[in-house]
């Protein structure tokens, strides 16, 4: 039966879409990831905002609920009285094939609006296979996909987070890319989209007003050239007022955390408060992109992230609080802060968590004052690799023997399985190595026996290292096929038997995100093609289609193994050489060698090695001293900055 | 520990949030009232709370009812007015009592329920002659989650009702013999996608609603 009801939802405008909903969500699984209205949510007159940013993470609801940067974005641009901002996902391929067949545009939970009634689309990119989905939320959104398609009547489409760090593979879908951190960058972008709106300028207008913001790289201003070999010979810029190299935003001292967090009526991936405890990491491991990129590190104060705390729990009732960072035993205070939280919120049934711990029995003294009398569930260690050379070459020196007197201490103190994860694939790598792995699994098990018997048990979690721009290992190939597929088998073969689990990744994926991570800009074809074939949730094993993606490499005449296992010289310029993380290329050069001959760095804490962040944020480091920062002071007067050093003057 | 008695509505916002989910709202809603839920014992204790009865997706509901134990006594207008404050855009709490233990289990005092279903304009039968055929029937045996059943004895009223296209129905909802709304629309020729179903009455033990639903109360 076709009632008139339903043929007037085709029309895209938020009653109609609103009224059409319910329909739908009959069809579908999980409708509750559709609906919005939950607790907390921001409606903001539509009317009465100049700028309208829809913020969208390009996986599905239970995954982005769960994301922290775009928890941060959407509290700073609702408090802004002038400017509003509401949240879309990537629908579930149910869910999309609903909107098709209704006629629907993907639109915002808060007011139901298409994604191309608004101003701008904030596209959060954590990890690159979300590429195909943002596709699928830009076409479902009525948004035309590549850049140089759109007219100023479409909204403007910016990308952030870690993947954007080598931005190339999507340049022909973004207007702009936003490097570093969006606390500060993104009220510049909102201006230069509100003068750009009133002044009616063109799309070529906007493009160069936003190269002007520091940390906005806008691709379309930036054309590759090739040698013959399929090698990038240089970067021409088309616009001599975009910078030659684009720095990374940085926040000088982090803001408070935001506290009046959104609560899901339905069950999503982490149902808890998240507290960013410190930003960036001084351990130095030359596999972490997040380690590289995230610099420098500052911390939060105790008191803050005690008050925190108290107003997210207040805002929310959520029954677990996670401290985050990248290496909380790292944290200056982490045991005076680990006290302050245990005392005030002991007693509320409250499960607290802090990922991320050092291998050392510290850390299972910290999670035993930390949890309690509560339940213990698997205590997580990553020693990343299996033998101490192994763990040398990656700059996470351990030793074996400090691994097994920390899961001593874990099995002793009431914890039954020790999770343990690792890569496979490093530089280097022999089969020996991986055989380490598996002894290192036995002998946990072994000393967890010895103390709580049959009880004890190991989880191996391996996965397959994929070398990382702006890392030192950023030259380095990947393993093949073959060789990952070798090195599973041995470690399903012995990683088998009572009180051992081992997961690991489907080679195929590791490939996939190899070639998004490492590509250069001829990639945004061959995504494109994945996509009109049907690739969508390539992070999702089930719908992972790696024939899909090998056709689309034969269509737009690429070969995929050019970009995954071919050694990089040292001087090839790189397809993410333009963009500036403030760590040095001369470092992580440096730092590569060193890894070659098994030289190991300590923390940075202790020692500065001059990795380029100070030079770069010398300004902002002078006016920040002190504790806020864990690089050493400037103590040095202010002197007139070289062109190429200087930060970009804000809009 | 004191144990109190919940009337709420279960609205719009939360149509599509199963029962599990809405048991999750509950306690967080305690939690932002600061109204400390009594845990049960043991290996992983849980907040001592015990929805009536479960709720078909895409329903909504008035009426619907809840236990919950406190750890610490409390009057049940402040746990009212504590609760007001805390509910979320889906869930309005319309009153409180103290409940006298021991009183057997919220589930298991339940037999019926009543429901209002909203119905797109009709084409073909109309509705009374559909519900006429329904009930005529001496069994309706139906197939869900692969298991079959006989609807027709869960159905204890069905009639037209109001001035629309709408059905008003009771059905059982006993532990293990509970009607569904959407399975007597199927069994009618109606689609629920295109229906609005609202549970308005949990019926208890001896034909009695232990709380009525105080919509003069709320503002």
């Amino acid at each position: 039966m076709t009632s008139s009801k339903f043929l007037a939802a085709r029309r895209a405008d938020p009653a109609a879409i609103q009224e059409a909903l319910p329909e739908i969500l009959y069809s579908v699984e999980k409708p509750g990831r559709y609906t919005g209205g939950e607790l907390n949510q921001v409606v903001k007159d539509w009317g009465a905002a100049s700028v309208r940013v829809a913020l969208a993470f390009p996986d599905v609801y239970d995954l982005g609920m769960s994301n922290l940067g775009l928890a941060v974005l959407y509290d700073i641009l609702n408090r802004r009285p002038d400017t509003l901002a509401e949240r879309v996902y990537a629908p579930w391929p149910d869910m999309e094939a609903a909107l098709r067949r209704a006629g629907l545009p993907l639109y915002s939970l808060e007011s139901k609006h298409a994604l191309a009634d608004f101003d701008l689309i904030g596209i959060s990119l954590p990890y690159e296979t979300l590429y195909t989905n943002t596709l699928t939320v830009l076409e479902l959104g009525g948004v035309p996909l590549r850049t140089a398609d759109r007219v100023p009547e479409h909204p403007v489409v910016i990308a952030g987070g870690h993947a954007t760090y080598n931005p190339e593979p999507m340049a022909e879908f973004f207007d702009a890319f936003a490097l570093g951190e969006g606390e500060d960058l993104i009220l510049d972008v909102v201006e230069a989209i509100r003068r750009w709106k009133s002044a009616r300028g063109s799309r070529a207008d906007l493009h160069r007003s936003l190269a002007k913001i520091w940390g906005v790289y806008v691709p379309s201003l930036y054309r590759p050239a090739y040698f013959d070999d399929g090698s990038l010979s240089h970067v021409d810029r088309l616009d001599e007022e975009a910078p030659a190299r684009v720095i990374k935003r940085i926040v000088p001292r982090l803001p408070p955390p935001p506290t009046r967090l959104l609560v899901p009526y339905i069950d999503v991936t982490h149902n808890r408060v998240p507290v960013e405890i410190m930003r960036g990491c001084t351990r130095g491991c030359r596999f972490c992109q997040a380690g590289m990129i995230t610099r420098p590190v500052r911390e939060r104060p105790v008191e803050e992230i005690v008050r925190a705390i108290e107003d997210s729990l207040a805002a929310t009732g959520f029954e677990e609080v996670a401290l985050l960072s990248l290496s909380s035993s790292d944290y200056d205070d982490i045991l005076p802060l680990v006290r302050a939280v245990t005392e005030r919120f002991a007693g509320r049934n409250l499960n607290l968590s802090l990922p991320s711990l050092r291998i050392e029995s510290f850390s299972v003294e910290l999670m035993d004052l930390l949890q309690g009398e509560a339940h213990r569930g698997g205590f997580t260690l990553a020693p990343e690799a299996g033998s101490e050379r192994m763990r040398s070459i990656i700059n996470k020196p351990v030793s074996t023997e400090q691994i097994l007197e920390t899961a001593r201490a874990i099995y002793g103190r009431g914890w039954h399985t020790i999770k343990l994860y690792f890569m496979i694939g490093h530089p280097s790598e022999t089969l020996d190595e991986v055989q380490a792995i598996a002894d290192l699994c036995q002998s946990v098990l072994a000393e967890g026996r010895k103390l709580i018997g049959g009880r004890a048990k190991v989880t191996a979690g391996v996965s397959t290292f994929v070398p990382k721009p702006h890392t030192p290992f950023q030259w380095v190939p990947c393993d093949t096929l073959e060789q990952i597929r070798l090195k599973q088998s041995l470690l399903k073969r012995q990683l088998r038997g009572p009180g051992l689990k081992l997961n690991w990744n489907a080679p195929e994926e590791t490939l996939l995100e190899a070639w998004l991570s490492r590509g250069d800009r001829r990639m945004s074809q061959v995504i494109l093609a994945a996509w009109r074939r049907g690739a969508r949730f390539d992070a999702w094993q089930e719908h992972f289609r790696y024939d899909i993606w090998l056709e689309a490499f034969a269509e737009a005449g690429l070969d995929p193994s050019f970009y995954t296992h071919r050694e990089r010289p040292i001087d090839e310029t790189l397809p993410w050489d333009h963009i500036d993380a403030a760590v040095r290329k001369e470092f992580l050069t440096e730092d590569y060698l060193w890894s070659l001959q098994g030289r190991t760095r300590v923390d940075c804490r202790e020692r500065c090695f001059a990795c380029g962040i100070l030079p770069r944020f010398s300004d902002l480091r002078r006016d920040h001293p002190g504790e806020t920062w864990e690089c050493p002071e400037v103590k040095s007067p202010r002197r007139s900055i070289p062109v190429e050093l200087r930060l970009p003057t804000n809009v | 520990m004191p144990r109190y008695r919940v009337s709420f509505a279960k609205t719009d916002a939360m149509r599509f949030t199963g029962n599990l989910d809405v048991h999750r709202t509950w306690e967080r809603m305690f939690r932002r009232a600061q109204l400390p839920l009594a845990y049960t014992e043991g290996f992983s204790p849980h907040p001592r709370l015990t929805l009536a009865a479960a709720l078909p997706l895409g329903c909504l509901s008035e009426g619907d009812l809840i236990d919950a134990w406190l750890a610490e006594p409390t009057a049940p207008e402040a746990v009212l007015s504590a609760l007001r404050l805390a509910a979320p855009p889906g869930l309005r709490v319309d009153s409180v009592v103290l409940v006298e233990d021991p009183e057997p289990s919220l589930p298991s005092q339940v037999v019926s329920a009543e429901f209002d279903v909203e119905l797109d304009p009709l084409q073909g039968e109309p509705l009374a002659t559909r519900c006429a055929a329904l009930l005529a029937e001496d069994s309706l045996p139906r197939r869900r989650r692969g298991k079959t059943y006989d609807l027709r004895p869960l159905i204890e009223a069905l009639a037209p009702s109001g001035s629309g296209p709408q059905l008003h129905m009771r059905l059982a909802a006993r532990e293990g013999a509970t009607g569904r709304p959407e399975e007597v629309m199927l069994a009618m020729g109606l689609d629920p996608a295109r229906a609005v179903c609202t549970r308005k009455r949990l019926i208890l033990h001896r034909g009695q609603v232990a709380v009525v639903n105080d919509e003069s109360s709320h503002t």
